[in-house]
């Protein structure tokens, strides 16, 4: 590695190996990878401390997750490290698709109206984490246990109880919860002999990171069938640090170790590059893929998120930043449960929405494939007939299927979901960002941005300043859960946050803003309920079916 | 569940299309000739729009 120098983690004997008495621990988090660390931010944030344990000392060996998209951007960045991985990133939104040697068309993935972040920023997976742990070890409640791998687990009805293997022993931790994030070769998964059942794709394709100075404009180009990779797939992206990802398909009968030795990579990427590219190499990995979750994403009082719950293709990002939803979903859930203040059975919804983004997921990712590995010469016709089309008729580029990016689920049919009006957002969608300008406590008025507002709790937002007080919206703050208040309005002011639609992008998207009509969030952003009158009763048993205690 | 696929000849001239697509075809190896195949079901897809009907001509055309 030339332009990324590794942090080393120190090991510290855990309070167990001193033969002091073992505390039970509310929540241990098997895992310190981008998603065991976002649970466990996000668990602390909300009050409730909890354990990680990891069995190396560092980040991320390979760039790994580099793509990181607009949803899992929000998330993260409610967990304070979003800013510092747009700052560091590369901040992409439009590609290019080639076929032969012709290139078929960009595409742009803008959204209409202003968002606070882009579509996509490309950072290697190291930043994110190394982002993440500074995040976690400057938050109190979050004891981060480097060296600490786990060995076994017995799950009980009330918990489980982990061997833990260090270099100074092992020892015996007991949780009330564990949130298995211990990745695609999960050991919890394994130790707790679960099925993750899936498809496998015979194919190998060959991930190489080069460091170079080029002139590339900062887009996803993607090759179907190039001159330099006949047959097959490739990929360029760019990263931090001028270090490029190259992602070659290789086919079924490469050879792994032997693509993976220079001697192999580097002509390849000479013949894509051109023999005056100047590039090093700073790591490669040949990787093949499956498709596949667990059946169930909850185990009694095991949860498992990410890569240990599910796994899909490389093509469409749809890997972390689903595992950072995961968090999203699961991390104020578990809160309310831990503080008593929701049954159990709401993690069962977890489980549920989860599994529906997961399959949705899954279902992007294995056509996308299918599209970039033709399984039969009849469907390689479609496919390269498909893009032949491409070139002049615009709904062929429609049907291209370079990989569906990452777009966040919206959970339909969710058991948490209230009454709906007729507006854009419906329940179960994550709200969308939009510009607005809002009352800072004093008078002044501000530029800020909608999902700052709803932050990490539930809210509330209601059209008109004066109906959300005179109906009562601004007592739910006081509520056991209590729910924030946003009203919006010309002149706003009052109790509550007041807003100012400032681009129109609130009207657009919330029933034009017909004032009364009043909109419920869940603590993860996702919409719950609204209504077309203010009517402080029907939020709260919005509110209380989405914490499961109705 | 009824059929909404055409079953009768829709074509004023049958025998003259039948002809088009044959020469569209008549020269060219397999590999070439399922692409531009491929092609034509994918523009006339297109452009029926209706997912019922396309799902309709699939079964017909995969039945035994």
């Amino acid at each position: 590695m030339q332009t990324y120098t590794f942090p080393s983690y120190d090991f510290i004997p855990p309070p167990e190996l001193n033969g002091g008495q073992s505390p039970r621990h509310r929540v241990a988090i098997v895992g310190a990878g981008p998603i065991g660390l976002a649970a466990a931010i996000d668990l602390a944030g909300r009050g409730i401390d909890c354990v990680v344990l990891d069995d190396d000392n560092t980040v991320s060996h390979g760039s790994r997750a580099i793509c990181w998209a607009k949803r899992a951007l929000e998330v993260l960045d409610r967990l304070g490290v979003a800013e510092r991985m747009v700052e560091k990133g590369v901040t992409w939104q439009s590609g290019k698709v080639h076929f032969g040697d012709r290139a078929l068309y960009r595409f742009d993935l803008a959204d209409d109206g202003r968002q606070r972040f882009p579509a996509f920023i490309n950072l290697q997976q190291y930043y994110t984490e190394e982002y993440l742990v500074d995040r976690a070890m400057a938050m109190a409640g979050i004891d981060l246990r480097w060296s600490n791998k786990v060995v076994d687990i017995e799950a009980t009805d009330d918990g489980a109880t982990l061997r833990i293997e260090t270099p100074d022993g092992s020892y015996d931790l007991a949780a009330d919860w564990v949130i298995a994030a211990d990745g695609a070769r999960s050991q919890v998964r394994r130790m707790m002999g679960l099925d993750f059942v899936g498809r496998v794709f015979e194919d190998r394709f060959l991930i190489a990171d080069v460091v170079m100075r080029a002139d590339f404009p900062k887009e996803r180009w993607f090759w179907f069938d190039p001159p330099f990779n006949p047959d097959q797939s490739a990929l360029l992206h760019m990263q931090a640090d001028n270090v490029w990802r190259i992602d070659l398909q290789l086919g079924w009968d490469a050879d792994p170790e032997e693509e993976r030795k220079p001697e192999k990579v580097v002509p390849r990427i000479e013949r894509m590059l051109g023999p005056d590219a100047a590039f090093d190499l700073e790591w490669t990995s040949v990787y093949t893929f499956q498709c596949r979750r667990l059946e169930k994403f909850r185990h009694g009082r095991v949860l498992f998120a990410g890569d240990a719950a599910h796994q899909v293709s490389p093509f469409g990002a749809r890997g972390a930043n689903s595992g950072l939803q995961d968090v999203d979903n699961l991390a104020w859930k578990l809160a309310l449960v831990v503080m008593q203040q929701a049954p159990e059975a709401l993690l069962d919804s977890y489980d549920s929405e989860r599994v529906q983004a997961a399959d949705e997921n899954i279902l992007n990712s294995t056509r996308a494939t299918d599209f970039i590995s033709p399984k039969s010469a009849a469907s390689r016709a479609f496919r390269d007939g498909t893009l032949d089309l491409a070139i002049d008729w615009p709904f062929a580029r429609e049907l291209v299927n370079s990989g569906r990016l990452s777009r966040p689920a919206t959970h339909a049919d969710s058991p948490l979901n209230g009454p709906a009006i007729d507006a854009a957002v419906k329940p179960g969608a994550p709200c969308p960002d939009a510009p607005i300008r809002w009352a800072v406590p004093g008078g002044d008025m501000a530029d800020g941005w909608l999902l700052d507002h709803l932050g990490g709790g539930f809210a509330v937002l209601c059209f008109g300043a004066e109906v959300a007080v005179s109906s009562g919206l601004d007592k739910l703050a006081d509520d056991t859960i209590p729910i924030a208040l946003l009203s919006v309005g010309a002149a706003p002011g009052g109790p509550g946050t007041g807003v100012v639609d400032a681009d129109g992008q609130l009207a657009r998207q919330f029933a034009a803003g017909a004032p009364g009509s009043t909109f419920l969030f869940r603590p993860d952003q996702h919409l719950c309920a609204s209504w077309d009158a203010a009517d402080v009763a029907a939020v709260r048993a919005a509110r209380d079916l989405a914490c499961g205690l109705v | 569940m009824k059929d909404t696929l055409r079953r009768e000849l829709g074509l004023a001239d049958g025998d003259a299309v039948y002809q088009a697509l044959i020469d569209a075809i008549s020269d060219l190896e397999d590999q070439a000739a399922m692409r531009v195949m491929a092609k034509m079901v994918l523009l006339l897809a297109n452009h029926v729009g209706d997912e019922t009907i396309i799902r309709e001509a699939i079964a017909a055309a995969t039945a035994d």
